[in-house]
């Protein structure tokens, strides 16, 4: 007597559809908050998730595409001043300004490519933070943008302020379920599926008809694209800009720690590094210079002893998955 | 025409700065694989290391090299040993990120310690003195680095084509697993390679620290400075490297001289440009 | 010498050996034979101390050296000639000699009886050694390998992607090489060289030893037996 088997082929387990239920909540909460938070809320809400977001980026790039990029600020900058151009100079809506600065940075990812991606590991990851280096001075020298000192967001200014403040936190909460949902979803596809193949071995997939260099190239520009629109997001919400900050290398510390500590090359942990940089900046909020000291001694002890992250470590350990990628075969015996 | 031969001159000498700062940079990826995302600020820490060793002991500044040398070499070695070496897996991302966090801290550190104030390592009058070459005059202390930069590339250059150190650098530099299998023990070798590196850097960081003033910040430009010569001279080459720097070193001071804020940035797009039409380096011997 | 029991070695989640007996007295040359992914080389790298996890028991004379790493073990007397001969590209011949010699062992193997054994190698001492031929690399491998002065000396494949002439001259030089008490184990592809030149041979399969004896006790029919994993029959 052979017993009926069923099979099933999914990727949901009790656990992954709560954690999907739980981001819906959390989504519905972001886009209310402001009915209910104070305007100073508003503000700190829109940094936290413009560093979310650039930290999903960062993760995409270096976790998945095996791309480590210290470089990142060059995006973010050219979005925030590419909010200005349009904005300011050429009379584009505030609004509509941020995904062209998206747009601006993808170019500028794209055009500036083929240079960067003659190098390799820890070479591309300095040849890129060059060209970072290189757009700041660039940007320095434009006296139309305020040359080395920058320029303030006048035209937003004229707004009126609650439009203006909600406004901004909306399109920021916008951008980061966007950017969370289509993270999930590209990996979920056949571009996660050979970037997984090519961040486990790229010899591997390109014998299997990866084609690898398109595959960063697009990780890169995708990437490029989210960074902008930080950038134009944020400043946004500054109403004041300047090289020195705009391609900041802090940006990508910030991004580089809170992947790290939270999990690189997962979707949850990211959220789990925000929540730690921000608690501990919180915490340490009066003491300068030592919430960096501290911030990087956590980041390399946890590379040391906990290469995969936080959450890497909690996975592994208990199999979990909120925001599972791998299908599972589950098996109902008769 | 002078002033293109002072130019010249001029952006050798600085050159022959950028080499002290290089070739640490090239030891440990020949060596390791290693892009040592730190090495800037390392070098800021040697020019305050020789800062708080003056101060104690009163030494001139040429003579606190030793003792901050010695103390380099330590903390190079210790680092690879105790921190890094731990990190190194099938992935380069792990030691790469390693001392991305170092960075951070150690630049930190030093402004908790040493605040931000501006400061310099003084060696008196030979600071401005110079010599007459013709028409051209040639700074005593640039010409003095440039020196010292050429005898080092030169010593290492040594140490690693006829010392049995050398050999067992390289055997591990091109097999690790291979070269333990002859009874290297590769933990201890690379943790010597970073101490070497971390050493070079100490002379650089003094010189450094005597040429211009220094705060806990410049650390990452010189590691762009080091990582463009050592890509400009082109991998697996020491004397590639040196080359590297002086062209760096020529490039920076004819962007100088071009608009006095220009400098850097004409450093940098040689380096793109030896990127776009020359990516294995103007230098480089395959490995 | 070497007594090896229940040896158990994994790659990852993969399991490769499973319980490997096995007995070498000083002096005696053990071939092993087998075919692709058997476990032979596995074998030779767990003795050596190049596989992170392996169980079981290996003593070397006397001593348990189960646990210990690579750059150890050489120092007790194995010495390895590896699978691909793993010659160092930027060095020398002379300098891939040299560093056989780290482990600073004493003993009748120096630079000079090196080049006693392989007189093409002095010719070219000088040149990088990756600019040699095959089977000149792979004496390079051998002579590195003796530069330890080891008591056993494991050969992993040495024949591989070379020429059948070459190969004869490289185990021509076998009995030079034992001349001085060696204890070999050599891994095989071709089974009548293996044969030739071993006091015992032991074939793999799937993780396992399937055969063990000596050459003269051992027919063809009941090696290929082995080798292939099919049913023996004896003439």
């Amino acid at each position: 007597m052979t017993s009926r088997l069923s099979y099933a082929v999914t990727r949901s387990t009790p656990l992954s559809r709560a954690a999907i239920w739980l981001g819906v909540l959390s989504a519905a909460v972001a886009l209310s908050v402001p009915l209910w938070a104070p305007s100073s809320f508003m503000r700190w809400a829109v940094e936290v998730m413009c560093y979310l977001v650039l930290a999903q980026m960062w993760n995409l790039m270096a976790g998945y595409g095996g791309l480590l990029s210290v470089g990142q600020q060059a995006f973010v900058g050219i979005g925030g001043y590419a909010l200005f151009v349009f904005a300011q100079h050429l009379g584009i809506h505030p609004f509509l300004a941020v995904p062209l600065g998206g747009l601006l940075a993808a170019v500028a990812a794209a055009a500036t490519a083929p240079i960067v991606f003659r190098l390799r590991g820890g070479y591309f990851a300095v040849c890129t933070w060059v060209l970072a280096e290189v757009f700041r001075i660039a940007f320095s020298n434009v006296s139309a943008l305020g040359g080395g000192s920058g320029q303030s967001l006048t035209v937003m200014a004229r707004m009126d302020r609650p439009l203006r403040e909600t406004g901004v936190y909306l399109i920021a909460a916008v951008v980061l379920i966007l950017a969370s949902l289509a993270i999930n979803l590209m990996l979920r596809s056949r571009f996660g599926l050979g970037l997984t193949a090519v961040r486990d071995s790229e010899a591997a997939a390109e014998s299997q008809g990866v084609d690898v260099r398109a595959l960063k190239l697009q990780v890169y520009v995708l990437a490029a694209f989210g960074s902008g629109l930080v950038g134009a997001v944020y400043y946004m919400s500054v109403l004041r800009i300047s090289p020195p900050a705009a391609f900041d290398i802090n940006w990508v510390v910030a991004a580089v720690f809170i992947v790290v500590i939270g999990g690189i090359g997962t979707l949850e942990g990211p959220l789990i590094g925000a929540a730690i940089f921000f608690g501990l900046r919180w915490a340490l909020a009066d003491y300068g210079a030592w919430y960096w000291l501290i911030m990087g001694s956590v980041a390399v002890a946890v590379i040391v002893f906990f290469p995969k992250g936080i959450w890497g470590w909690v996975r592994n350990r208990w199999d979990l998955q909120l925001l599972p990628l791998q299908r599972r075969l589950i098996v109902r015996g008769r | 025409m002078l002033e293109i031969a002072d130019v010249l001159v001029q952006g050798i000498m600085l050159g022959g700065l950028y080499a002290l700062f290089a070739i640490g940079l090239s030891i440990a990826y020949g060596v390791m694989r290693l892009v040592n995302i730190a090495h800037g600020d390392f070098l800021v820490l040697a020019s305050y290391l020789a800062l708080t060793t003056i101060a104690l002991s009163g030494l001139h500044p040429f003579l606190a090299i030793v003792p901050v040398a010695i103390a380099m070499f330590a903390i190079g070695y210790a680092l690879q040993r105790w921190v890094l070496g731990r990190t190194m897996g099938s992935d380069g991302l792990a030691p790469l990120l390693a001392t991305f966090g170092i960075a951070i801290i150690l630049r930190n550190a030093l402004l908790q310690i040493y605040s931000a104030d501006a400061r310099s390592l003084q060696i008196g009058s030979i600071a401005t003195d110079s010599l007459s070459f013709g028409s051209i005059s040639v700074g005593v202390f640039p010409l003095l680095v440039l020196l010292v930069s050429i005898g080092l590339t030169f010593a290492v250059s040594l140490l690693f084509d006829r010392t049995s150190i050398g050999i067992a650098l390289r055997a591990t530099s091109d097999d690790p697993e291979t070269a333990s299998l002859m009874g290297i023990r590769t933990g201890r070798t690379h943790a010597a390679a970073l101490g070497l590196s971390f050493a070079l850097v100490a002379v650089g960081g003094v010189f450094a620290g005597i040429r211009t003033t220094f705060t806990p910040d410049i650390g990452p430009a010189s590691l762009l400075y080091a990582f463009e010569a050592v890509v400009i001279g082109g991998l697996g080459s020491l004397w590639g490297t040196f080359a590297g720097a002086v062209l760096l070193g020529v490039a920076q001071g004819i962007g100088a001289e071009i608009d006095a804020g220009a400098g850097v940035l004409a450093g940098h797009l040689v380096f793109l440009a030896v990127l776009v039409l020359r990516p294995t380096g103007l230098f480089a011997r395959t490995r | 010498m070497l007594r090896v029991r229940a040896l158990e070695a994994r790659y990852g989640d993969f399991q490769a050996l499973f319980g490997i007996d096995l007995d070498l007295a000083a002096g005696e040359v053990l071939a092993l034979i087998g075919a692709n992914g058997a476990g032979k080389s596995t074998f030779l790298k767990s003795l050596v101390g190049q596989i992170a996890h392996r169980r079981g028991e290996i003593a070397f004379k006397g001593r348990d050296i189960s646990a210990l790493p690579a750059d150890d073990i050489v120092r007790l007397g194995i010495a390895m000639v590896p699978e691909g001969r793993r010659i160092f590209r930027s060095l020398s011949v002379e300098e891939n000699l040299r560093v056989g010699a780290f482990a600073g062992r004493p003993g009748p193997w120096t630079l000079e009886a090196v080049f006693e054994l392989f007189p093409i190698l002095e010719q070219r001492r000088r040149q990088a050694a990756i600019s040699l031929s095959g089977g000149q690399q792979q004496m390079v491998a051998i002579g590195r390998a003796l530069m330890s002065n080891p008591d056993l000396l494991l050969c992993d494949e040495i024949s591989l992607g070379l020429s059948p002439a070459v190969v004869k001259d490289i185990y021509d030089a076998l009995p030079r090489i034992r001349a001085h008490g060696l204890a070999l184990v050599v891994v095989e592809q071709d089974i009548d060289t293996a044969v030739r030149v071993s006091d015992h041979v032991a074939c793999f399969m799937h993780g396992r030893v399937s055969l063990r004896g000596a050459p003269s006790e051992l027919t063809r029919e009941r090696i290929s037996a082995a080798y292939f994993g099919l049913e023996a029959h004896d003439a």
